[in-house]
């Protein structure tokens, strides 16, 4: 049955690999966040063979798994010289991943601002630059938020897949002191426990987000 | 106050949504201070014709100019339009007011009416904000400069959208169907707001509207635009009692029995 004692004392050691699971998701999420925007723009670019192959890209990097990618760069890539630390290949894949993700984000929240806003804008003479910076972002923002937060808790659950190429994180240590005390319930279960608690925090971290954001302009 | 150099002149303006032509070789020429109703069916390019003007929608032929300044130069056949900083130049002595209000909604009805006076004309917020307040006072919102448009009637919004066109000081305002989004009860506040914008006198107004009794008070002239082509341009008296055209009278006759 359920050893507490053995739980309790296999606690520090999850609590260390937790570390490196948030420091992972939450510079990939960082990251994520900054290349959804040259995604954005170069596949909105007038050139025509920018933004096509901007949004091939884009499908491309969407529609492989993530855990291909890890291998990829992290087995197949030295074959080419090319030799990244576990943690910065996790971060690296990741991040890009999700960047994509975030530049779809992005053009949602765009759409959905009405063109009346952009109309008022020209009347207002307006310039470009203002009237993305004055009106557009600010109404974009608010759908952006619950999405991006989507993501993150989608990638923050994702993160044992760096387990696959030995990035020492919550899944990583979980399993090696199953292996190591032929006793998997108490680590999974703490695993999947601290998952589920962050998970939640997060997603109330959200909703405050949202609530304060909009709180002000919006009628609930 | 109605002197009889035009201060806004389109000819031959043709405009064209994919196959279906909006405006058809359109003249019509507006002298400067003059207060121009412009009704018809829906779908008869009147609100294209102010969409023009504020630069918001282009012509496949014609010209279309505002005092010297062309927006578009051409023939019936084709058009050149300005660079931008002509464009831009237009575009500054032209206010417009639109159906759906357009609001900022994360700004307070203060913040709606400083934001162009602040960004564009450089002004500092003290100044656009006083005259902000004032402008939002004589529209009868001074007790609502902090409230923001979710919170506010349709009425009230439409009233922060008058006062956010005239922040701009503009020669010109355009008011497409400025009250058509609006509940019934809600409408007179808004045209007892235009009422007090016609007795200034050098203010060029160009207003689509429904309202027909409106427009017969408040205009000095109106016109009846259908099919792309002005189908009858008269004063008001004239234009309710005694129309010429027979499209006119069909038109006249459907929409006070409905």
């Amino acid at each position: 049955m359920f050893d507490f004692a053995f739980a309790l004392s296999i606690l520090p050691q999850l609590a260390v690999a937790t570390v490196t699971t948030l420091v992972v998701t939450i510079s990939s999420f960082f990251l994520a966040l900054l290349i959804g925007v040259p995604l954005l723009l170069l596949r909105r670019s007038g050139w025509h063979s920018v933004s096509r192959t901007t949004a091939g890209i884009i499908d491309f990097i969407r529609c492989t798994p993530i855990l291909v990618q890890l291998y990829f760069l992290y087995f197949a890539m030295p074959e080419f010289g090319i030799r990244l630390s576990p943690i910065a290949t996790g971060i690296l894949v990741f991040s890009v991943h999700y960047g994509c993700y975030m530049s779809e984000v992005y053009r949602a929240g765009l759409e959905s601002v009405p063109r009346g806003q952009w109309d008022v804008c020209v009347a207002l003479s307006l310039s470009r630059s203002e009237t993305y910076r004055s009106v557009v972002l600010p109404q974009m923002i608010y759908p952006i938020i619950p999405a991006a937060g989507n993501y993150l808790v989608h990638m923050f659950k994702e993160t044992p897949l760096l387990a696959s190429i030995s990035v020492v994180e919550m899944m990583f240590v979980s399993a090696e002191i199953g292996a190591d005390r032929f006793r998997y319930l108490e680590p999974i279960t703490l695993c999947g426990l601290l998952f589920l608690l962050m998970s939640i925090a997060a997603a109330g971290l959200i909703r405050t987000a949202e609530f304060l954001y909009g709180r002000r302009w919006r009628r609930v | 106050m109605t002197s009889w150099e035009p201060i806004i002149v389109f000819s031959s303006v043709t405009k064209r949504f994919g196959a279906r032509t909006v405006l058809k070789a359109l003249d019509l020429e507006i002298p400067l201070g003059q207060k121009l109703a412009i009704v018809g069916p829906s779908g008869s390019g009147k609100s294209t014709l102010l969409r023009i003007l504020m630069t918001l929608e282009s012509v496949e032929a014609g010209s279309v100019r505002v005092g010297s300044q062309y927006l578009w130069r051409g023939d019936r056949e084709r058009t050149v339009e300005a660079d931008v900083a002509t464009t831009a130049n237009v575009r500054r002595r032209i206010g417009m007011v639109f159906q759906q209000f357009n609001l900022f909604p994360h700004m307070t009805a203060l913040q709606n009416v400083s934001a162009a006076p602040i960004k564009v004309l450089r002004k500092s917020k003290e100044e656009a904000y006083a005259h902000a307040r004032d402008l939002l006072t004589r529209v009868g919102m001074s007790d609502k400069v902090d409230a923001y448009p979710a919170f506010l009637s349709g009425g009230q919004q439409q009233r922060v959208g008058i006062a956010r066109a005239l922040a701009m000081n503009p020669e010109i305002l355009l008011l497409d169907e400025v009250t058509s989004a609006l509940d019934p009860e809600l409408v007179g506040e808004v045209l007892s707001v235009i009422r007090m914008l016609a007795a200034k006198g050098d203010l060029t107004i160009l207003m689509v509207t429904h309202q027909m009794g409106f427009a017969r008070e408040f205009a000095d002239r109106v016109c009846f635009i259908d099919g792309g082509e002005i189908v009858e341009d008269a004063p008001p008296a004239q234009f309710f009692d005694a129309p010429i055209q027979r499209r006119t009278r069909d038109f006249l006759r459907a929409v006070i029995s409905a």
